[in-house]
């Protein structure tokens, strides 16, 4: 009873507190579209939000970060969200009015299906490749095998299940890949749709999700929240340091700590080098105007990003994404400041 | 008798006198039918407009070209337009004699009127099914069956093109078992229809001349059927080619160039479904490019299927 009346005691507090730092005016909706791999947090980010700011109303619509960035710049959108960030071309396009903002982060794992392992897996550099050109064909291919000494791998073939459709996700993915591997530049690139030599190809997370979960013997990469969600079992990558990590929120965040924003906020990680660090890791954007045609909007647009950016940071690793580093957001806060 | 008669000349003629006037119900057909014109004139000159770019980028090479990098900007769309006709036309070979017998089992007397009727009810009820339905029944259904028969097939009879390993669950063949099912209804409600379009006298002839009940169908039902069967394929193939989401979820959406049945592949409306979402630049085009192709291979297909129509009625009209 009175830890219960402390708690609603606390969190009066913070509605009122919360209250009085983001002036919205009477009601305003804003609307964003873009990435879907941070789509469950922005959502939850939205009806929580609107709990403080009960005069605003946030609208987010994954549908993929290509689309995101389309709806913004043709002003569909009040603020957008991508994967890749933006290119200089469409940072051009957008006339310069355009802030791109890291909002959360996510790492991508390489999940698999092999009857009777349940955990455990390692894959050096040279056997992911291998497995992802198509030269690694089967489970128990000495390649595989040599760092795995614990683990009775099946003669099994592999199959590669990939993203049918263009994605951030593959954009990220391909890039890493593409540091590591001069073969795999040449032979497949970086993008965010590409042809791979081998394996089948799903529509969407969940599309490669269902496919990884369907054939055994099959390695397929996916966000870190919806291997988690889907209880897919995540292979250990080696890192540049030579290490094997474990996809975990804590690898992500050890990545993410050593990287140094430049002062656009545009950078992707593509081979990070901290002995602890786990590979393949990504910010993700939010894409705001500088100057937006509506006080009301742009008042809204910056409590909404304001409240992701600190309480909204703190849900971020029960769906699986990264806490941003404390000095990531502080320097984001800054910059979301001069948004008028 | 029970009419009451009516004095001649002391009512006003019922029937009014014909005055020509506008139509306007005619009128209102002429527009109906010039709208659906002009509806399919727009989309493809939108398609043509859209796709502009890409043609006269890649010309002709992007139908013979094997290989599709967006990343890279190279398009070449013959796997895929392999993939489109060799699965409509494995879903074909396959619906088409079962189809066909079914239509006729149903369409003859073995067995009791009603039991008929449920059983027909039944198999058309299939294509009320939701094709993302057949997808799903498809990925927990089908690709396991496949993937488990699939590898033995491989084994076995790996040294032939069609059945080359590795076997994948999410293959050419799993998507043409899932057409077939979602175009016999097609098949079987045509083709049942048009045997039993078939003049009675003519069954009464051939048993009369002392043919037996297989003799007579197949001698003298079927063909005289037969426009009736080729307008039911015809249409389940070009079914089986615009199908998109089951075929999606199932083929295993890659581009690449494979002769072996168990291997993934994709078709032109999976790749559109697939890719025009988040394309941009000269992909956008690249995919007008390849609906146009579509549309093309429709077309094509109609109009061999009006062909052979014309030609088996005039080759069966003596016997109607």
């Amino acid at each position: 009873m009175n830890t219960h009346t402390t708690l609603v005691r606390l969190c009066l507090a913070a509605v009122a507190l919360a209250a009085s730092a983001i002036p919205v005016k009477a009601s305003v909706t804003i609307s964003g579209s873009g990435a879907t791999f941070p789509a469950p947090l922005y959502l939850r980010w939205a009806s929580d939000f609107k709990k403080t700011a009960p005069d605003a109303t946030v609208n987010y619509q994954g549908v993929g970060s290509g689309a995101g960035v389309k709806d913004f710049l043709s002003g569909l959108t009040d603020f957008g969200a991508s994967d890749v960030a933006m290119s200089d071309a469409e940072i051009a396009k957008a006339g310069g009015n355009v802030l791109l903002l890291p909002a959360t982060a996510g790492t991508i794992v390489l999940a698999y299906n092999i009857p009777g392992i349940e955990a455990g897996l390692k894959l050096s550099r040279d056997a992911y490749i291998g497995i992802l050109l198509g030269t690694v064909k089967t489970w128990n291919d000495p390649l595989i095998a040599k760092n795995n000494a614990d683990l009775k791998l099946p003669n099994l073939p592999i199959t590669v299940v990939s993203r049918s459709d263009g994605s951030g996700t593959t954009a990220v993915f391909t890039s890493h890949l593409d540091a590591v591997s001069a073969d795999f530049k040449t032979k497949v690139g970086s993008g965010k749709s590409v042809t791979w030599p081998v394996g089948v190809a799903g529509k969407g997370n969940d599309g490669v999700t269902a496919l990884i979960k369907q054939t055994p013997g099959a390695i397929g990469y996916v966000e870190f929240g919806y291997a988690a969600n889907n209880k897919l079992t995540a292979a250990a990558l080696q890192n540049k340091a030579g290490n094997f990590i474990t996809p975990t929120i804590e690898s992500g965040a050890t990545t993410l700590a050593s990287v140094n924003l430049p002062e656009n906020f545009r950078a992707f990680i593509t081979d990070p080098e901290g002995a602890n660090d786990y590979p393949i890791a990504t910010f993700t954007w939010l894409l705001v105007k500088k100057n937006y045609a509506s006080a009301d909007k742009a008042a809204a647009v910056k409590a909404f990003v304001t409240y992701g950016l600190t309480t909204g940071q703190t849900v971020a690793p029960e769906l699986g994404y990264i806490t941003l580093p404390d000095s990531v957001a502080k320097k984001v806060l800054a910059a979301l400041e001069t948004v008028k | 008798m029970g009419v009451t008669s009516i004095p001649v000349g002391s009512q006003r003629p019922i029937i009014r006198e014909y005055r020509p006037r506008t139509d306007f119900f005619k009128g209102a057909c002429l527009l109906a039918s010039l709208a659906t014109v002009l509806l399919l004139a727009f989309i493809l000159g939108e398609i043509l407009i859209n796709a502009w770019p890409a043609i006269h980028k890649f010309g002709f090479g992007f139908i013979t070209g094997v290989q599709w990098s967006p990343n890279r900007e190279v398009f070449g769309v013959l796997p895929v337009l392999i993939g489109t006709a060799a699965s409509s036309f494995l879903a074909l070979l396959l619906a088409l004699p079962l189809g066909l017998a079914i239509a006729l089992f149903l369409s003859e007397d073995f067995l009791p009127g009603p039991i008929r009727q449920v059983i027909r009810f039944v198999i058309e009820l299939l294509a009320a099914i939701p094709s993302v339905v057949y997808g799903l029944w498809g990925i927990f259904v089908v690709v396991p069956l496949v993937q488990q028969y699939g590898a033995i097939l491989a084994d076995k009879l790996g040294f032939l093109p069609i059945f080359q390993g590795p076997a994948y669950g999410n293959s050419l063949l799993t998507a043409s078992l899932v057409l077939a099912l979602m175009v016999l209804p097609t098949i079987t409600a045509i083709s049942r229809a048009a045997l039993v379009a078939v003049p009675y006298p003519l069954r009464e002839g051939a048993y009369a001349l002392g043919s037996t009940r297989w003799e007579t169908i197949l001698r003298v039902i079927l063909p005289t059927a037969a426009s009736g069967i080729v307008a039911a394929s015809i249409l389940a193939f070009g079914r089986a080619m615009g199908e998109t989401m089951a075929v999606a979820m199932l083929i295993g959406n890659s581009q690449r160039l494979s002769s072996s049945l168990l291997a993934p592949s994709n078709t032109l409306s999976a790749l559109l479904a697939n890719q025009f979402a988040e394309a941009d630049g000269i992909q956008v085009n690249a995919l007008m490019y390849a609906a146009a192709l579509l549309v093309l291979m429709t077309l094509a297909v109609n109009m061999v299927g009006e062909a052979i129509l014309r030609y088996t009625q005039k080759s069966t009209a003596g016997l109607r």
